[in-house]
């Protein structure tokens, strides 16, 4: 099969959406005449034209509330807030109006309409520009929440996420965009609220959103050479959380590892953790253990870049202490 | 020639009708209240009806509006009835969203009423999106977009009003200049002289008319809606009126104002100015008159019969709505 990477394959998919449906376009700021910045949207002012995308003022707060306005006419809006730590300024008409339209209206007129937005620390481009927001915006009733690591998923998770009449956050993580993998040239989707076993094993269950899930596989590949095999679980999104495919796994293992790159504090490790403690306790063989970002501002500089971000041996080290511990 | 020079008769006492309508439906829900018969808390906008009246008479059902907290007018121009605003007071689920909005939030896509917002001038940007949209589709439907002074000083005027004026948006703001956000009166949250020059910053017209004159109103909301058809972008339209009312019956009017103040804005009223007018150019007798007030009152009370007798809210449906129906092809597992 061709391999494309994962800026391909969303440009793909909103190519494809915007040929299939009239009413699909992109908003947002230097998508259109510079392609973004990160080169996501690049080409597609020259097939689809200045009606179908366009560039907009530095206004996130109108680019969403603007989108928002738009799907009440039927429209498809796609737009891109170019980094998620710009989500603040648009979280009102995320979180008051596109999450609640379809509630405030009795089901009459949904938001439907994609944010895109690009997360995730690695560039030196400091606090502003680097963090993982999912969690801010996890607790909102009426969101869908999606975070793609492979460039399949990315390009059939949003293609539903296009699709779906309800607004969906859709969270790219800037590391994995020049990232290569299989894509069919066949129309495929990839629903909304399923979880992908990515590694299967019985040692124990890693649970990991966005490039977090990279590292799983990495540290499942360093276990896997001393003889420990785990299962790593890409939850692909977080609203809906596929609990089934979570708790069918702990089941299984008996031991639970959860990694995101956001701080571990009020992350979204603690809801999958209370699930579990919730639903499948009596199958737990050790305490839970969570893996994510200190807490503190992402930093500027490399080193500290690198001491922030969890890694494999963060993740390796969480393993053992689940296969270390005499049980709960 | 002026647009309500070209009103006729029939015209006028349609509009006058409408405003007696508001005044009598705002005033029997603060009355309602005292008597703890509602579950919505009213936000009177006595004393500002022309504006809503006068800026929706004659909007086309395309036409979209997107009310304010103080725009109860726009909502029967649009031809929502008065049954079902009244059942969205009392939260019964023949109001707005089945029982899941208040009254003056809520929307109906039929009619071309944009569902409101409880943060005050976040609606301005989704109005914008909803001219946007009007545009891109090729039409030359128009958006009324309905917010206060107090919504004026928001983050999203800005970015709402340059958004317009970037892609020529067709879009009338219309600004109620009531003179008090909250219990904060305009000279205490803007130095500046008026709002309507804030639109040349943003490369459209501005204009600032009386908002208690209902065909100062209409004149100049008919001509930015013109404008607007015509592909030239929108216009902030600043009307100046007064809220007779508290900000909402929690604060009666009498505990955070001059009452010298509301005295002399009685005397402006909107509604004996207009009829007045009409009696005077005998449009309206004292007959017409009495018997628009009858209908009215009954009207209201039909209203609040229809609302009394209707179904409260299914707690059994209190996570209903939250998502949108949605194929297993897209979506899976959603739960509550």
């Amino acid at each position: 099969m061709r391999e494309i990477t994962y800026r391909e394959a969303i440009r793909e998919a909103l190519r494809e959406e915007m040929r299939r449906d009239g009413s699909v376009f992109l908003l947002g700021e230097d998508i259109a005449e510079y392609g973004g910045v990160f080169k996501v949207t690049d080409g597609l002012l020259a097939e689809f034209g200045p009606d179908r995308i366009f560039d907009t003022p530095l206004s996130e707060s109108a680019i969403v509330g603007a989108a928002v306005g738009a799907s009440l006419m039927g429209m498809r809006p796609i737009a891109e807030v170019m980094f998620a730590d710009f989500t603040t300024v648009a979280m009102d008409a995320i979180v008051n109006h596109a999450a609640k339209m379809n509630y405030m209206s009795g089901g009459e007129t949904p938001a439907s309409l994609v944010v895109r937005m690009a997360y995730g620390a690695g560039p030196r481009w400091g606090s502003h520009h680097t963090q993982s927001v999912e969690s801010w915006l996890t607790n909102v009733p009426g969101l869908t929440i999606v975070m793609p690591t492979s460039p399949y998923d990315a390009k059939g998770l949003l293609k539903a996420a296009i699709r779906t009449p309800n607004p969906v956050i859709f969270l790219e993580h800037k590391l994995l965009y020049g990232k290569k993998g299989e894509v069919p040239e066949t129309e495929y989707l990839v629903p909304l609220g399923v979880a992908d076993v990515k590694r299967t094993g019985d040692a124990a269950t890693v649970v990991a959103s966005g490039l977090m899930v990279d590292r799983a596989l990495g540290a499942a590949r360093a276990l896997a050479a001393e003889g420990v095999s785990i299962e790593v679980i890409d939850l692909r999104s977080l609203q809906p959380l596929d609990e089934d495919t979570i708790l069918a796994s702990v089941e299984k293992t008996g031991r639970l590892v959860i990694v995101h790159e956001a701080p571990v504090r009020g992350g979204f490790g603690g809801e999958i953790a209370a699930v579990v403690a919730n639903k499948a306790l009596g199958f737990l063989d050790a305490p839970i253990q969570r893996v994510g970002a200190p807490w503190t501002p992402v930093p500027f500089g490399q080193t500290l870049v690198d001491a922030y971000v969890p890694a494999e041996a963060h993740i390796v080290t969480a393993v053992r202490a689940t296969l270390g511990a005499a049980g709960v | 020639m002026s647009y309500s020079a070209l009103l006729t008769d029939r015209d006028l006492v349609q509009m006058y009708r409408w405003l007696v309508l508001v005044r009598a439906f705002e005033d029997r829900v603060c009355d309602l209240w005292t008597m703890a018969k509602l579950m919505e808390l009213p936000h009177g906008s006595q004393g500002q009806e022309a504006i809503s009246v006068g800026a929706c008479y004659g909007l086309r059902r395309e036409d979209q509006v997107l009310p304010s907290l103080r725009t109860r007018g726009a909502f029967f121009l649009k031809g929502i009835s008065t049954r079902i605003q009244m059942a969205g007071m009392f939260n019964k689920t023949t109001g707005a969203a089945e029982g899941r909005a208040s009254s003056h939030h809520m929307g109906d896509a039929k009619r071309g009423v944009l569902v409101g917002s409880g943060i005050i001038g976040a609606s301005i940007t989704v109005g914008v999106g909803a001219a946007l949209a009007l545009k891109l589709q090729k039409t030359d439907h128009v958006v009324l977009n309905f917010f206060g002074d107090g919504a004026a000083q928001r983050g999203d005027f800005h970015e709402g009003l340059n958004f317009a004026g970037v892609f020529k948006l067709p879009v009338v703001f219309v600004l109620e200049n009531n003179g008090w956000a909250e219990m904060t009166p305009v000279a205490k949250h803007f130095a500046g002289q008026d709002f309507a020059c804030r639109a040349q910053g943003y490369g459209f017209p501005g204009a600032r008319v009386d908002g208690n004159d209902i065909f100062a109103v209409y004149d100049a909301v008919q001509s930015a809606i013109a404008r607007a058809r015509a592909g030239e972008g929108p216009t902030l339209v600043e009307c100046v009126t007064y809220r007779l009312r508290g900000h909402c019956e929690n604060n009666p009017v009498a505990t955070c104002r001059p009452m010298a103040e509301v005295e002399a804005w009685r005397a402006k009223d909107p509604i004996p100015k207009m009829r007045g007018q009409l009696l005077e150019r005998g449009v309206l007798t004292d007959a017409t008159v009495a018997s628009i007030d009858a209908e009215v009152a009954a009207d209201i009370e039909d209203a609040i019969a229809f609302a009394e007798q209707s179904p409260a809210p299914d707690v059994n449906d209190l996570c209903k709505h939250v998502y949108a129906p949605e194929s297993a092809d897209l979506v899976a597992g959603r739960r509550s």
